[in-house]
């Protein structure tokens, strides 16, 4: 047993924990937000060059350093640290999985510029009535004689304004919640007959609705077997839970670090209200959900190869949910009034992680698969 | 003992729930079925509509101008106004300053000001919370000195308050101030009625989580107050402030209006889709946690009844009341994390407003715009009125003596 990150992963960690720290302060993230379009994409083009880590947890072959999940959860416990607002998850953690499985002309044309930051992929895998049910899908492709023609829509895909991509699930057979004739696609941002609808998020990303009207797409856009990508789609989702695990325990650290300054300095009857056990008892309470949060994305993230992937995944994305809710609410309550205004970043912080509480499944979506699975046990 | 209503009090209630159906502005529940933002007018146009059919201040003594209900109608009233989600009257008028002038004031500040707080005409906003005192009021420090003018008296009172709700709109204020600096904290404060246009007054927006502007920063630089606008006597008013805070605390609970958010709360869940093929209410998760709800609600309700039986039989509000803020609250903020979860992925989009008159169409069912922001802006409902913690205080101190 070995939990000591190599060399390579400490350097990423203090490398972008110092470009964060230099150019993703609070002060600049806020100006950031309310710029034309809610980013600055000069950070990303930065990531890609001067830091050169969007490369990290992705083949060599491809032009990147050979890592893996392992090296996607530092630096997205970075993000979370710092609250950015960078498309890492559908680009390098979706997107680059997608592709790498998918091999073929698509990798060896579309990973290097995902590594360059030229290439941003958007992913559109739910949909209105499907909750986070990835197999709910009302979203056709059919074949047309020259590629495929997709209708649908396509729900809330995190920096789809700004995406050269789309990587999206539509059904090419079977019924509605069917696991079969699900397949994946990826489709240039500016094909014909791809409606968007852009807006911000409450804790500060950009995203759209996607409406396929009529999309025409040529037949390379089928990414896999056709009607046979749940498998896969389900494994790219479990990367991006992990992912969003480790960046809510970055954010987690933070902002228990954040509260436990503002109880030493803030006085109220005479003394810090960290002297008031009431108060150390919650950030004990904050302490142990932050730190558990640390452990089931260290667990989950080592444990994507496994055959219980679900279970692990489910379970720490479960966990951490629980944790959010505890030290996010705790959080606020410690710092009182000024806590829930826009002028100090612990609300930011407290905004972030309750919206990750709802991607890629909440608590009981997550309690779902794992009580299906004791249901297999006790049959 | 008897839980069922007498002939009278049905009868009560539906001339309760006529009066509201055939009076309530039709425009006003248009904004608020669009989640539109409320201007000032808006805020006031029940109020005055109650205010002239008598029924602005139900908990009032008679002689005041209270309705002279028994606390079963008033019962009835608040839960037929949070049936039809009217918008109550503003607390800082009626639940608030009006008390403790009818309490503590003289016939003259009776006379001035209890009319306008009743029909609603002058709107009012509470100057108590500072920058270095929340939680510990007492410390507060807008200090007030007085002075003499043309043989008139005055105080001059210099300070900063914060959290100051709705503060934008008001024409008066309610203010606590420091009158003497020695001696116990709470044995220099003194309560004074302030003039919002008085010159040397500033109001500063405080933007909330959701985006909301609710609260401000309200500061003071040499206002002239003129000393018949203190209410009791000088360096007393903290007994104003712990009476005020105490009949905060029963309105807080807010039991009729959480019934309200339960019910909103399951057409949600009955329209909305599980990802399994069944409503989000019919979900064994989902609809576990609003059973648990309805039963927390279910016992804040009774808590709330026996309290107010105990008041219809003389027993003011006492430290009891710290229970239902703590429950009460509790339960408000419980409803809007249901509702978020409801939204699912539509809990993110953001979207301040529809300009008027737009023809865009929200992004995702109709209420998930607003689960996130309420969510986030429902923390406050544990931080103010005395936060949470300082309930739990009083009751350990003054309920259980420890």
């Amino acid at each position: 047993m070995d939990f000591n990150f190599t060399e390579t992963q400490s350097m990423l960690r203090d490398t972008l924990r110092r470009y964060l720290a230099d150019s993703y302060d609070f002060d600049s993230r806020q100006a950031m937000l309310k710029k034309d379009g809610g980013r600055d994409p000069g950070i990303w083009k930065a990531l890609a060059t001067e830091i050169g880590l969007l490369g990290a947890a992705l083949p060599e072959q491809y032009g990147g350093f050979g890592g893996g999940p392992v090296d996607s959860m530092v630096l997205m416990e970075e993000f979370g640290r710092a609250i950015a607002v960078e498309p890492y998850v559908s680009t390098v953690v979706i997107g680059g999985n997608a592709l790498v499985a998918a091999g073929g002309a698509h990798a060896d044309a579309l990973l290097p510029a995902i590594i360059s930051g030229e290439a941003i992929i958007g992913a559109g895998f739910y949909e209105p009535q499907g909750r986070y049910n990835l197999a709910d899908l009302r979203t056709t492709a059919k074949a047309d004689g020259s590629g495929w023609t997709l209708n649908g829509h396509k729900s809330v895909v995190v920096a789809a304004p700004y995406a050269t991509h789309f990587l999206v699930t539509a059904r090419t057979g079977g019924s509605q919640r069917e696991g079969a004739g699900v397949s994946l696609f990826l489709v240039e941002a500016n094909s014909k007959g791809i409606v968007r609808r852009d807006y911000p998020t409450v804790d500060g990303f950009m995203a759209s609705e996607l409406y396929f009207e009529n999309a025409s797409v040529g037949p390379q856009a089928l990414l896999g077997a056709e009607g046979g990508a749940l498998p896969l789609v389900e494994t790219l989702v479990d990367h991006a839970t992990m992912a969003v695990c480790a960046e809510a325990t970055g954010a987690m650290l933070k902002l228990h670090e954040l509260t436990l300054d503002y109880a030493r300095q803030r006085k109220q009857f005479g003394k810090a209200i960290g002297d008031f056990q009431v108060i150390q008892h919650r950030l004990v309470d904050m302490f142990m959900e932050a730190e558990q949060a640390k452990s089931m994305t260290l667990m989950g993230t080592l444990r994507l190869d496994d055959a219980d992937r679900s279970k692990w995944v489910s379970q720490a994305k479960a966990k951490v949910n629980k944790g959010i809710r505890l030290l996010g609410q705790a959080a606020i309550q410690t710092h009182g009034g000024i806590g829930i205004t826009t002028e100090l970043s612990a609300g930011h912080y407290f905004k972030r992680l309750s919206i990750i509480e709802t991607q890629f499944g909440d608590f009981d979506h997550h309690m779902a698969r794992l009580e299906a699975g004791l249901m297999a046990e006790a049959a | 003992m008897d839980l069922a209503f007498s002939p009278e009090e049905t009868a009560f209630r539906e001339e309760v729930r006529a009066f509201i159906a055939d009076n309530y502005p039709a425009h006003l529940r248009g904004k608020q079925d669009e989640g539109e933002e409320l201007g000032r007018d808006d805020m006031l146009a029940w109020h005055k509509i109650l205010a002239k059919k008598g029924w602005a201040a139900p908990a009032w003594p008679k002689d005041y101008g209270g309705t002279g209900w028994t606390a079963t109608q008033r019962y009835i009233f608040s839960e037929e106004s949070a049936r039809a989600e009217t918008i109550p009257p503003l607390p800082f008028g009626i639940n608030m300053v009006g008390p403790v002038i009818y309490t503590f004031g003289t016939a003259e500040q009776k006379a001035k000001y209890l009319p306008g707080i009743l029909s609603g005409d002058v709107w009012w906003c509470q100057g108590y919370s500072e920058p270095g005192a929340g939680s510990d009021l007492a410390s507060l420090r807008t200090r007030a000195e007085r002075v003499t003018e043309d043989g008139k008296d005055y105080y001059i009172v210099n300070g900063q308050k914060t959290w100051t709700t709705l503060a934008q709109h008001a024409d008066w204020g309610f203010f606590l101030v420091r009158t003497a600096a020695d001696g116990k904290p709470q044995e220099g404060i003194s309560f004074l009625l302030i003039d919002m246009k008085t010159p040397g007054i500033t109001v500063k927006p405080i933007i909330t989580l959701g985006g909301e502007h609710e609260v401000n920063e309200v500061w003071l630089d040499n206002v002239k107050v003129p000393v018949e606008n203190r209410i009791y006597e000088e360096n007393k008013g903290w007994t104003c402030a712990k009476f005020l805070l105490a009949h905060e605390r029963t309105g807080i609970a807010g039991v009729a209006r959480s019934k309200r958010g339960i019910e909103k709360l399951k057409t949600i869940a009955r329209a909305e889709q599980d990802g399994q093929g069944q409503p989000l209410l019919a979900n064994p998760f989902f609809r576990r946690k609003v059973a648990e709800l309805e039963t927390d609600l279910t016992a804040l309700e009774f808590t709330e009844l026996r309290t107010l039986a105990g008041e219809a039989s003389g027993k003011g509000p006492g430290p009891e009341s710290s229970l239902l803020k703590v429950k009460g609250t509790e339960i408000q903020q419980r409803i809007t994390e249901l509702v978020l979860e409801a939204a699912g992925n539509y809990a993110a989009p953001y979207f301040r407003q529809f300009p008027e008159g737009s023809n865009e169409y929200p992004i995702g069912p109709d209420f998930a715009h607003r689960a996130a922001p309420t969510y986030f802006n429902m923390r406050k409902t544990s931080i103010y009125g005395g936060s949470n913690e300082i309930q739990r205080n009083i009751i350990a101190k003054m309920v259980l003596g420890l």
